[in-house]
């Protein structure tokens, strides 16, 4: 595989997920839509009720609406990951995917194109949100906004690379909705976006325990701390390990030798 | 190997299939399949539904692996030399698989960047292909908007755009009209000539199969009779290919479920 033609692969990719992102605008507003609600009508309304303590990496006593910020980002990214393998299930059974699956280039890469492609789109999405919550006193220094991004990536990546995971594991589009209501609502309920742990720890051990699990709580934290200038080394590497081993999942998935297909040749 | 790999280098056949089996559970779908593509040629693979033909080309393009046998295209050898057979080959799959939201010239473009073919040499190409596949004017519609024949031969276009040297077309004409397709078939046989390209072009209507093509007949899985139709039809004394058809496979025109009947259904309808 030469560089160049690796770079085209990548930007023909990022190009076409572009197009059809600008295409179906109903999706960005989709996407859009569903945090805000959280931001101005749940965070709102549990302000008063959910008090929230000093806890990294705030230095001080934060609004409700702020501290669920983060959450709501990783939010956007764990959707429009789940959007990305839907798509990918919607793209096989229409055969596009196979387009792209027969092309010349080694099929790793070209689900990392995949995924840097839907990477671009959902951080477009969080810049848009986070400049909608700067009109809503929603304010994190303004370095986090560009320090922010690495982690951003890194969280989208794990994120899309579990999306691609299940894309290579769901077969057909209608079982989907299984998999949104098994894998969207538990990861980011049971994870630090919407509470801090320690506040887990209070009511049950056991759900601390499966929030302190969940590679989304990490997700979370390592945008939290990035947003605040900060690094949390734990969620880096948890981030990162957790995308390794989703994303070499994925590929041995859609490896034909290796993946499901192949497990049908009964020899 | 070194030996079998030479073999696959010297060749100038542009589909080499050898022996390739494939079961999905314990339904056997290919057995023991064998065919060859010249360059340059037009080969029909014709079989009723469910015969294994898109089976086969899943194998021939990567998609799905088989535990045995060899696929080799333009001397490569799909297993050990997966990414430049890919690159010598080009694909119209049964069903259309377009972006509906992109344009026409959208679709070729991407299809050039997965190939790896730069900007400008991208436009040269497209606008070639554009000329030559009949899509003038149709560069800034979307696919969606576009009638099934002038997608199909978008996506000829697009399978033609990296110059393969063999081209795949799995059952390209359902869902075409007549004219549609008579013309489409005509266009694919003439890049034949022009291009040099091998073609394998797997059917269930015999009209778009002539007496000079070569043609492989595969019945449940197996490649049943070869050769070339004219030939086949001197040799079994029969008038015409859904009689040959109907030989090879005892197809009974009494069973109403049976793939001969199927293909006399389709004889019909077309």
């Amino acid at each position: 595989m030469s560089i160049s033609a690796a770079w085209l692969c990548l930007r023909g990719v990022c190009k076409r997920e572009g197009l059809r992102f600008i295409n179906q605008r109903g999706r960005f507003f989709a996407a859009l839509v569903r945090p805000l609600v959280w931001l101005f009508i749940f965070a709102a309304g549990f302000r008063s009720v959910l008090g929230v303590s000093i806890v990294p990496p705030y230095e001080t006593y934060i609004l409700y609406e702020e501290y669920i910020t983060p959450g709501l980002l990783g939010m956007i990214l764990l959707f429009n990951g789940m959007q990305s393998s839907l798509s990918m299930v919607y793209d096989r059974e229409m055969g596009s995917m196979r387009v792209l699956l027969t092309s010349p280039l080694p099929r790793w890469y070209l689900l990392l194109c995949k995924l840097l492609a839907g990477v671009s789109v959902a951080i477009i999405q969080v810049y848009v949100f986070l400049a909608i919550a700067w009109f809503w006193e929603i304010r994190p220094p303004l370095a986090g906004y560009i320090l922010v991004l690495p982690a951003l990536i890194m969280a989208g990546l794990m994120l899309g690379a579990l999306g691609l995971l299940l894309s290579s594991v769901v077969r057909q589009l209608e079982n989907f909705a299984g998999v949104m209501n098994f894998v969207i609502f538990p990861m980011f309920f049971a994870s630090s976006a919407l509470y801090p742990l320690w506040k887990m720890l209070e009511s049950s051990v056991v759900l601390y325990w499966i929030c302190a699990l969940n590679p989304f709580t990490y997700a979370v934290e390592l945008i939290r701390f990035a947003l605040y200038e900060k690094i949390n080394w734990l969620a880096l590497a948890v981030v990162c390990g957790c995308t390794l081993v989703f994303l070499a999942a994925a590929v041995v998935g859609y490896d034909p030798q290796r993946g499901l297909l192949s497990r049908k040749d009964g020899k | 190997m070194i030996k079998q790999c030479w073999r696959y280098v010297l060749s100038d056949h542009a589909l080499e299939v050898e022996s390739v089996s494939f079961n999905y559970g314990q339904t056997k779908a290919l057995s023991e399949v064998s065919l060859s593509v010249p360059a340059g040629h037009f080969v029909a693979l014709l079989g009723a539904n469910g015969a294994g033909k898109t089976t086969l080309f899943s194998i021939v393009t990567g998609l799905y692996a088989a535990r045995s046998g060899r696929v080799g295209i333009a001397g490569f050898d799909m297993r050990s030399n997966t990414l430049n057979a890919l690159a010598k080959m080009g694909v119209v799959f049964q069903r259309t698989t377009l972006d509906l939201d992109l344009t026409v010239m959208q679709n070729l473009t991407y299809a050039c960047s997965l190939h790896g073919i730069k900007k400008s040499e991208a436009r040269n190409r497209i606008a070639e292909g554009v000329g030559i596949h009949g899509l003038e004017g149709l560069e800034r519609r979307k696919a969606g908007s576009l009638s099934g024949g002038q997608r199909r031969r978008v996506e000829l276009c697009r399978a033609l755009l990296h110059r393969p040297s063999l081209l795949l077309l799995d059952e390209p004409t359902v869902g075409l009209d007549l004219g549609s397709r008579s013309s489409f078939v005509a266009h694919v046989k003439s890049l034949c000539t022009t291009q040099q390209t091998g073609v394998l072009w797997a059917t269930h209507l015999l009209d778009e199969i002539s007496d000079d093509n070569d043609l492989y007949i595969l019945d449940k899985g197996q490649i049943v009779s070869s050769g070339v139709v004219g030939e086949l039809l001197h040799h079994t004394k029969v008038p015409d290919i859904a009689g040959l058809f109907h030989s090879v496979t005892a197809s009974g025109v009494d069973h109403p479920n049976t793939a001969g009947n199927q293909i006399n259904s389709s004889v019909q309808t077309s």
